[in-house]
């Protein structure tokens, strides 16, 4: 049993290295605890690591022509850390911030439970409240103040429903992973481009951690991160064109989409009336934000996409190359307008009482004689019209990147029975034929159906980026004879001496276009006689220069009467001021 | 199966199954009070999980005292294939949790194999250990270093989890130096050691990550950069400095909740604790643990046969280490080496396995008697 022993035997040193090695850590004890307590007491009171974020700086927007639209601007804001504050400061931290204690105690409670975030009392401070608040900073622990980047809007409202505004976070979006680098109290993109590449804009924020003592104060640089910055974005949209045609929108409501045919580039979206995003940058105020949505006029609707209208005569191009395209008529075919026509007992009326005479299709489109297109309609169906106007995009979106775009209108006969549960009647195909009636379309699907026109039938995505590459949708076959024909009529609407758009009409290039009045009630009476809100609505649809267009646009005004007069003028700016100003860059 | 005989219940080991009771209750509610978050967020449940980690531990030890421990001789070489087996499987399709790859995901709970092949890896050195009374030669204690420690080192170095392969190594050769090594022996594997300690230590030290050679450093120096490398440091005595003699009272630490101390509910829970309990209950805390070693010392000794003494000094060398690496990290007098405190830290294999560990001890002391009829 000599190994028994010998095992045995072990266990004595064992046991008195155990021994040993508890005297050691008792002692080792007894140093941190009874030597040192005290003073690791105060330690652990005072043990505070407070994380101030460093905001990342937002990517800035340019037009396409390089000119920045919105630039990021430091600004101060008085915070408080929850951890760090205690009730009892509460009363004169509201006294120095010069604020109600309830709201100040409400916003501290409200945040207890992410007690390390820095809450936002109040922003932007001005440099006397800052000066003063530093001064105080030292009565009330947990007092900071914080700097943050507000984006600001350099060309105020224009084209605001585009590049949109920045906002809190709401609480779906804090709780989506997608956010999660986001800074509690930071804003991002809450509206239109802003919203649409936040992604890429925002950048990611860094932050400095900074060791600090019972009373707040910032002891050492504990650990650094820097912000990386958002990326930049060039828009499609050339500002100047913009600031032009809003200025000419004042005090109309409406809307305008420019495009570049070739491409399918905007060149400038105008929804009238707008609103400052200016307003958004420190947050909006609930009676801001109240003021916006009640406003009578909607600056917040995105009328380029979001409404939908009866396109009145613009709507006869569809009518005339659904014509032409079915050998329903030749340019030569003509039709007696006497200024209305009979079907069964109702009557059609010419917008022009005393009738056009005989008119073929040139003259019925450049004096928009409503009588020849009933017959024409008449002799097409509102089936086959609704081929041609599926064809031109119309009746659905046209692919604009903003999510909430609306389809629009175009009836059938097998719309009608399905949601009308009634047949068509054929009264309905003459007044459809003319763009009245159920049908209704977006301000975007006329500007888009004009660049088909201007391409010859080619027609691309809207893109609102100029690094995206035009992408072809498809190509409508149109004979040559029926793109002659009607782009012949849109040149005589401007400049032949009786067509309707003459208003539009430039000494500096050729333009095409074509007008349209829609009703919004049915009296026979003139637009100027009524009272606004239920005038005609005004369209013009253009391109430009004719030989070779490098614009197609749309012009929409709400309630505005004339095609011709409300609209076309508008138009015509639009396109000098486009035009002008690239012959100028490329003489340069 | 469960064979209560008089005898048996006379004998049993209360004391020790005791105290590891009254350790892991101490430690879950020292995880509920620094897993607390302060102004009443939602509390992570990390208490619930280690509360029922208790009682399948409990049931461990149950089923591990039901049987006479002479079978974990018997399947002594089965249970050894099957603890590598497992190391394998892990290094194949184990999770990665933290760095390193130590989990096996078995629905929704996972385990790590390498907490029970600790135990596994005893009682093989144990069963061959005891087959001769012989002082170990050279010859043999080669053998047992290749055949049974070799192959699992490194698979468990491989993971990585050089705490857990240390820990192996280290066990290894007190268990060997307490079995006894003949002198010529003893003095060629010490020199050989010595002679070789600087290009293991080296090729360790390149082996170490970037973290792992910080941790060491910090130990080295702690006021290098105490917010860096020296933080889980300087925190840890900031906790249980601050403790003081009675310390600050339950639920009122604020190191843990305030998340200044790291790994507060795993690694550095003595530190928790400390800081809530004071020298006074550290050193009530402290003497459960003493007991409890002293006690495992004691179970070898009166141990009926030389498998039961191995087995038992064997395991009580384990908690030992691994009682003593922690509360020197904490305590920052050994490197921060992620070691856990058993029956306290937060961690349902580990706890499992401590208590089928002291269930092992119990068995052997509750069966110490040898039958002579």
């Amino acid at each position: 049993m000599k190994n028994e022993t010998t095992l045995s035997a072990k266990i004595i040193p064992a046991s008195i290295i155990i021994i040993a090695g508890f005297i050691i850590i008792l002692l080792r004890l007894w140093q941190l605890q009874i030597v040192q307590g005290s003073e690791y007491r105060k330690t652990a009171e005072s043990n505070r690591l407070r994380v101030i974020g460093i905001p990342a700086p937002r990517g800035i927007i340019y037009d396409r022509n390089g000119l920045p639209l919105v630039k990021d601007t430091p600004f101060f804001i008085a915070s408080v850390i929850p951890a760090e504050i205690s009730n009892k400061h509460l009363p004169l931290l509201a006294e120095i911030l010069d604020m109600p204690a309830e709201e100040v105690y409400k916003k501290i409670t409200e945040s207890r439970h992410n007690p390390d975030i820095p809450i936002r009392l109040k922003e932007p401070l001005t440099f006397e409240e800052i000066s003063f608040l530093e001064a105080r900073r030292s009565d009330v622990p947990g007092l900071i103040i914080e700097v943050d980047l507000g984006r600001k809007y350099l060309y105020g409202p224009t084209a605001s429903h585009l590049i949109g505004y920045l906002g809190k976070l709401t609480p779906d979006q804090a709780a989506n992973p997608e956010n999660h680098d986001v800074p509690p109290m930071a804003f991002i993109g809450q509206w239109g481009v802003e919203k649409l590449f936040d992604k890429r804009l925002r950048g990611i924020a860094g932050k400095k951690v900074y060791e600090v003592d019972a009373l707040g104060r910032e002891i050492r640089l504990f650990q650094e991160q820097q912000p990386i910055e958002g990326k930049d974005l060039t828009l499609s949209i050339d500002i100047s064109l913009q600031q032009e045609v809003e200025k000419a929108f004042e005090g109309k409501a409406g809307a305008f989409v420019a495009l570049k045919p070739k491409t399918g580039e905007i060149l400038g979206l105008v929804s009238s009336p707008s609103f400052d995003p200016n307003k958004f940058t420190h947050g909006i105020t609930y009676e801001a934000w109240q003021a916006l949505m009640q406003d009578r006029k909607f600056p917040m609707l995105n009328r380029t996409i979001q409404s939908t209208y009866p396109p009145g005569s613009i709507f006869k191009l569809i009518t005339a190359v659904a014509a032409l395209e079915e050998g329903v008529i030749n340019e030569e075919t003509t039709v007696n307008c006497s200024g209305s026509i009979k079907y069964g007992n109702r009557k059609f009326r010419c917008w022009k009482r005393g009738g056009h005479g005989r008119v073929s299709i040139h003259r019925a489109l450049v004096e928009s004689c409503d009588v020849f297109f009933y017959e024409i309609g008449k002799r097409l169906g509102i089936d086959t019209m609704y081929t041609y106007a599926s064809k031109f995009g119309l009746g659905s979106k046209t692919g604009f990147p903003f999510g909430n775009e609306k389809e629009g209108l175009i009836p059938n006969t097998a719309w009608k029975i399905e949601t009308k549960k009634t047949k068509w009647f054929l009264g309905e195909t003459f007044i459809n034929a003319i763009g009245q009636g159920y049908v209704s379309i977006t301000p975007i699907q006329a500007a888009f159906m004009t660049s088909i026109f201007a391409n010859g039938g080619t027609s691309f995505n809207p893109l609102i980026l100029m690094e995206d590459d035009p992408k072809k949708i498809n190509r409508i076959d149109l004979s040559p004879q029926t793109i002659r024909i009607v782009s012949d009529s849109l040149k005589g609407v401007v400049h032949e001496k009786r067509g309707t758009g003459k208003a539009a009409r430039s000494d500096m290039m050729t333009i095409a276009g074509k007008t349209g009045t829609a009703q919004v009630v049915s009296i026979r009476k003139e637009s100027k006689d009524l009272p606004e809100h239920i005038r005609d609505h005004a369209w013009f649809i253009a391109y430009a220069p004719v030989e070779k267009p490098e614009i197609a646009l749309a012009v929409f005004v709400e309630h505005g009467g004339h095609g011709g007069s409300a609209a076309a003028p508008i138009a015509k700016k639009a396109i000098e001021s486009y035009l002008l100003r690239k012959d100028h860059e490329k003489k340069q | 199966m469960l064979r209560i005989n008089r005898r048996l219940w006379r004998n049993f080991d209360w004391i020790t199954l005791l105290i590891v009771i009254l350790i892991s209750v101490i430690g879950i509610l020292t995880i509920y009070s620094t897993t607390r978050q302060p102004y009443g967020a939602p509390q992570a449940p990390f208490y619930l999980k280690q509360f029922l980690w208790l009682g399948i531990g409990l049931a461990g030890l149950i089923f591990i005292v039901s049987f006479d421990y002479i079978w974990l001789s018997r399947f002594s070489i089965p249970l050894y294939v099957a603890g590598l087996a497992l190391l394998i499987i892990v290094m194949l399709i184990g999770k990665t949790g933290m760095g390193a790859q130590r989990w096996i995901s078995l629905g929704p709970v996972s385990f790590q194999p390498s907490e029970f092949f600790k135990l596994i890896f005893i009682v093989m050195l144990a069963h061959s250990l005891s087959i001769s009374q012989d002082l170990i030669g050279l010859k043999s204690f080669l053998r047992i270093s290749f055949f049974i420690v070799v192959l699992p080192f490194l698979l468990i170095l491989k993971q990585p989890d050089l705490g857990t392969a240390l820990v192996l190594l280290a066990l290894f050769f007190l268990i060997m130096l307490a079995r006894g090594i003949q002198r010529k022996a003893l003095i060629v594997i010490l020199s050989v050691s010595i002679v070789s300690l600087p290009f293991l230590g080296s090729i360790v030290w390149s082996g170490l990550k970037e973290y792992q050679k910080n941790r060491v450093i910090a130990f080295v120096d702690a006021d290098v950069d105490p917010s860096g490398i020296g933080y889980h440091i300087k925190q840890s005595k900031i906790a249980i400095g601050s403790g003081e003699l009675i310390g600050k009272g339950f639920l009122k630490g604020t190191q843990g909740p305030f998340r200044f101390l790291p790994e507060k509910h795993t690694d550095f829970i003595f530190a928790a604790f400390a800081e809530e309990w004071g020298f006074l209950g550290s050193a009530l805390l402290l003497s459960l643990y003493f007991i409890f070693i002293l006690r495992g010392l004691d179970t070898s000794r009166k141990a009926k046969d030389d498998f039961g003494k191995i087995l038992a000094l064997g395991i009580t060398f384990m908690f030992s280490l691994y009682f003593f690496i922690n509360i020197g990290m904490t305590l920052g007098i050994m490197p921060v080496v992620g070691i856990p405190m058993p029956f306290m830290s937060y961690g349902g294999t580990a706890l499992l396995s401590n208590f089928i560990a002291a269930g092992i001890l119990i068995n052997i002391r509750t069966r110490r008697f040898s039958l002579f009829y």
